[in-house]
């Protein structure tokens, strides 16, 4: 029940004026804000070889983001995103260390992460189970296998090529994980902007049973989803245990948070329906540059997680107490 | 004879046949001395998961109570630390619990932000406000004074206190969701919303009592825990609540709000609990805990959606009254 009936306006904006006022642009002004600022706060701030080890702030998680975006506007969640990357990184190790070569590791860090994915799709597609409880158990489950395998010990002695995805670089001060994440984002842009599986998936947000009796195969679409998710996780760990080049259990522990106040910051309704990459992308940068300006005025980690943490509640709440605040 | 009443009877009989199992291996497990020790080693997981009960069943999650336990209890180590007396720190730290528990239910009230991000949230500013109170130290046992550490582990009547606070708790809580209109008002809300609204039961208020009484629960399990292990640092009880959910989802609370037991969540808790004692006793690694927690959320909560669905499907139900 919402409070009031939306007002349906006889005559639209002019497209324009649409999109000024839309949630993206106020991103924008943020992102743009916060880089003046950090570059006022930190002289180290302004130089290129900085800003191009900023992006390992956003890249990982952001990859992540993409498909997480479009489970969230679909309506389901995946909170295990975190404990996939601890078990694809694990698998990326026994390869290593039963001899594999770089190929071979990629391929067992990206095939766990769809394997993942395929299981926490079938539990909430196949099974018809929340998807909040489904992900909060493999979560545990996922990363706990990881504990079983490694224990206190860690994986370590990756091969030289392997280093390339988290520390490689292009060109210049463009690193491979940031060329992932654009290619990414233009993938998952054009998935959900421009073809009918994106469409689907809003309407499933919007309202998944008349998005059934529309035809539409929600759960294959759910199914899918949640793969997609998984696979994003596995490119994350690819890149994440190439840049640390080693593997702990604990690795990439509470990036489900990160990723999900990536998702909400960027204006998708954490109740489906709505939504748009620009916005994950645009509040992945913002992230980005906050948690990088604050690591240059060497504010601790667990600091910043309350910012993070009062980012995904303010977010939302702001925009809530001020339309509660006008009626 | 429906599921949903004999879930408690089935979940006793796992307990039952678990400890049977772990018996005919290792009977000195099955002691009276040693099940005495293992109650009283699942006491925080049972207080936590009676106030994760009463909010799931309005169909809300509290993923912030491990941080508020933790906070609280830093903050009852640090009081003590300052000379204050027990008796004004216990009441101290579940005042500051439920207030805790209050923002959260605040949230969720008054702008209505789903509770899975607003616990997401305050999660981690919790956790962090440790940090920001202790930059990091520790406080170690030679800090606590000795009455501090005393009372969980104070010895009454063959039980330590830890265990007789929380079976105390235990009835307190069965007892108010049974008999209180407050207890009534959980399962309608979680039941059916709307309906709940149109019968002058405030949805809003209703979840924010959940999480007021979760937070209290998690502040007083703060100072147990602090008390009963005599360290307090950041990361203490990290990832517990995970097992608090898990622990209510095996016993039974449906996800979905409205259905749920306190028997459900003390046996849910007590399986997880057994689990863990006998798991260095059978000589499984301390690290297959997790994947078995992990395990145990996914089979329960798919048995108990399962056994659920096939009643949906029948148009006409008989005997649902005597229910």
């Amino acid at each position: 029940m919402t409070a009031t009936a939306r007002q349906i306006p006889d005559r639209l904006t002019s497209p324009a004026a649409r999109a000024l006022k839309s949630w993206e642009s106020l991103l924008l002004v943020v992102a743009v804000a916060i880089f003046l600022l950090n570059t006022m706060a930190s002289p180290y701030f302004l130089d290129p070889w900085n800003l191009s080890d900023a992006t390992f702030n956003f890249t990982e998680k952001a990859m992540i983001a993409f498909a997480m975006a479009m489970l969230i506007v679909a309506g389901e969640i995946d909170l295990s995103v975190g404990a996939i990357i601890a078990l694809a990184s694990t698998a990326m190790g026994m390869a290593m260390s039963l001899g594999a070569g770089t190929p071979l590791i990629v391929l067992a860090g990206l095939g766990t992460g769809l394997l993942c994915g395929a299981f926490n799709g079938a539990l909430v597609a196949g099974l018809g189970l929340p998807s909040i409880v489904v992900t909060i158990g493999t979560m545990s489950l996922f990363r706990g296998i990881s504990y079983i395998v490694l224990g206190d010990t860690a994986f370590t002695g990756y091969p030289a090529g392997f280093a390339w995805f988290g520390q490689g670089y292009v060109f210049w001060v463009i690193t491979v994980e940031l060329v992932i994440f654009t290619f990414a984002a233009v993938v998952f842009g054009t998935l959900l902007h421009r073809t009918s599986f994106g469409r689907m998936v809003y309407a499933i947000g919007n309202n998944p049973v008349a998005a059934r009796f529309s035809g539409i195969r929600v759960d294959r679409i759910r199914f899918i989803l949640f793969l997609l998710t998984g696979l994003m996780s596995g490119v994350a760990a690819v890149c994440l245990t190439s840049r640390l080049g080693s593997t702990r259990p604990s690795i990439a522990a509470g990036f489900e948070l990160e990723v999900v106040t990536i998702v909400v910051l960027g204006g998708v309704s954490i109740l489906g329906g709505s939504g748009t990459i620009l916005g994950v992308v645009l509040a992945a940068i913002v992230m980005g540059l906050v948690t990088f300006g604050l690591g240059l005025l060497n504010v601790p980690g667990i600091v910043m997680s309350i910012v993070v943490g009062a980012l995904l509640i303010g977010v939302i709440a702001i925009p809530r107490l001020i339309s509660k605040l006008r009626t | 004879m429906s599921i949903l009443k004999s879930r408690e009877a089935v979940l006793a009989l796992a307990i039952l046949a678990l400890l049977a199992l772990i018996a005919s291996r290792f009977p000195a497990f099955v002691t009276p001395a040693n099940l005495a020790r293992v109650l009283t080693d699942t006491s925080p997981l049972i207080l936590l998961a009676l106030g994760q009960m009463t909010v799931i069943l309005t169909k809300c999650i509290d993923l912030s109570v491990a941080a508020n336990l933790a906070l609280c209890g830093m903050v009852a180590a640090l009081l003590d630390g300052m000379g204050v007396p027990l008796a004004v720190i216990l009441p101290a730290v579940i005042a500051m619990g439920a207030a805790l528990g209050a923002v959260n239910g605040l949230l969720v009230w008054k702008l209505g932000i789903p509770s899975i991000v607003v616990t997401l949230g305050t999660m981690t500013i919790y956790r962090g406000t440790i940090f920001l109170l202790t930059n990091g130290a520790w406080i170690n046992a030679h800090q606590l004074s000795d009455t501090f550490k005393a009372l969980p582990r104070a010895e009454m009547l063959g039980l330590p206190v830890m265990a007789w606070i929380m079976i105390v708790a235990v009835l307190l809580v069965g007892l108010a969701v049974a008999r209180l209109p407050l207890g009534r008002a959980l399962y309608a809300v979680g039941g059916n919303p709307h309906a709940a609204g149109y019968a002058g039961i405030s949805v809003g208020r209703t979840q924010f009592a959940a999480f007021v009484l979760a937070g209290a629960l998690a502040g007083l399990t703060g100072y147990l825990w602090i008390a009963r292990y005599a360290v307090a640092y950041v990361d203490i009880a990290g990832g517990f609540e995970l097992d608090v959910v898990a622990a209510c989802v095996i016993g039974g609370i449906a996800i979905a709000g409205g259905a749920g037991t306190v028997a459900g969540a003390v046996m849910g808790a007590l399986f997880l609990g057994i689990i863990k004692n006998a798991l260095p006793v059978v000589g499984i690694s301390p690290f297959w805990q997790m994947a078995i927690s992990g395990s145990a959320i996914l089979i329960a909560i798919a048995v108990n959606t399962l056994a659920r669905r096939a009643p949906g499907r029948i148009i006409l139900k008989r005997e649902e009254a005597a229910a």
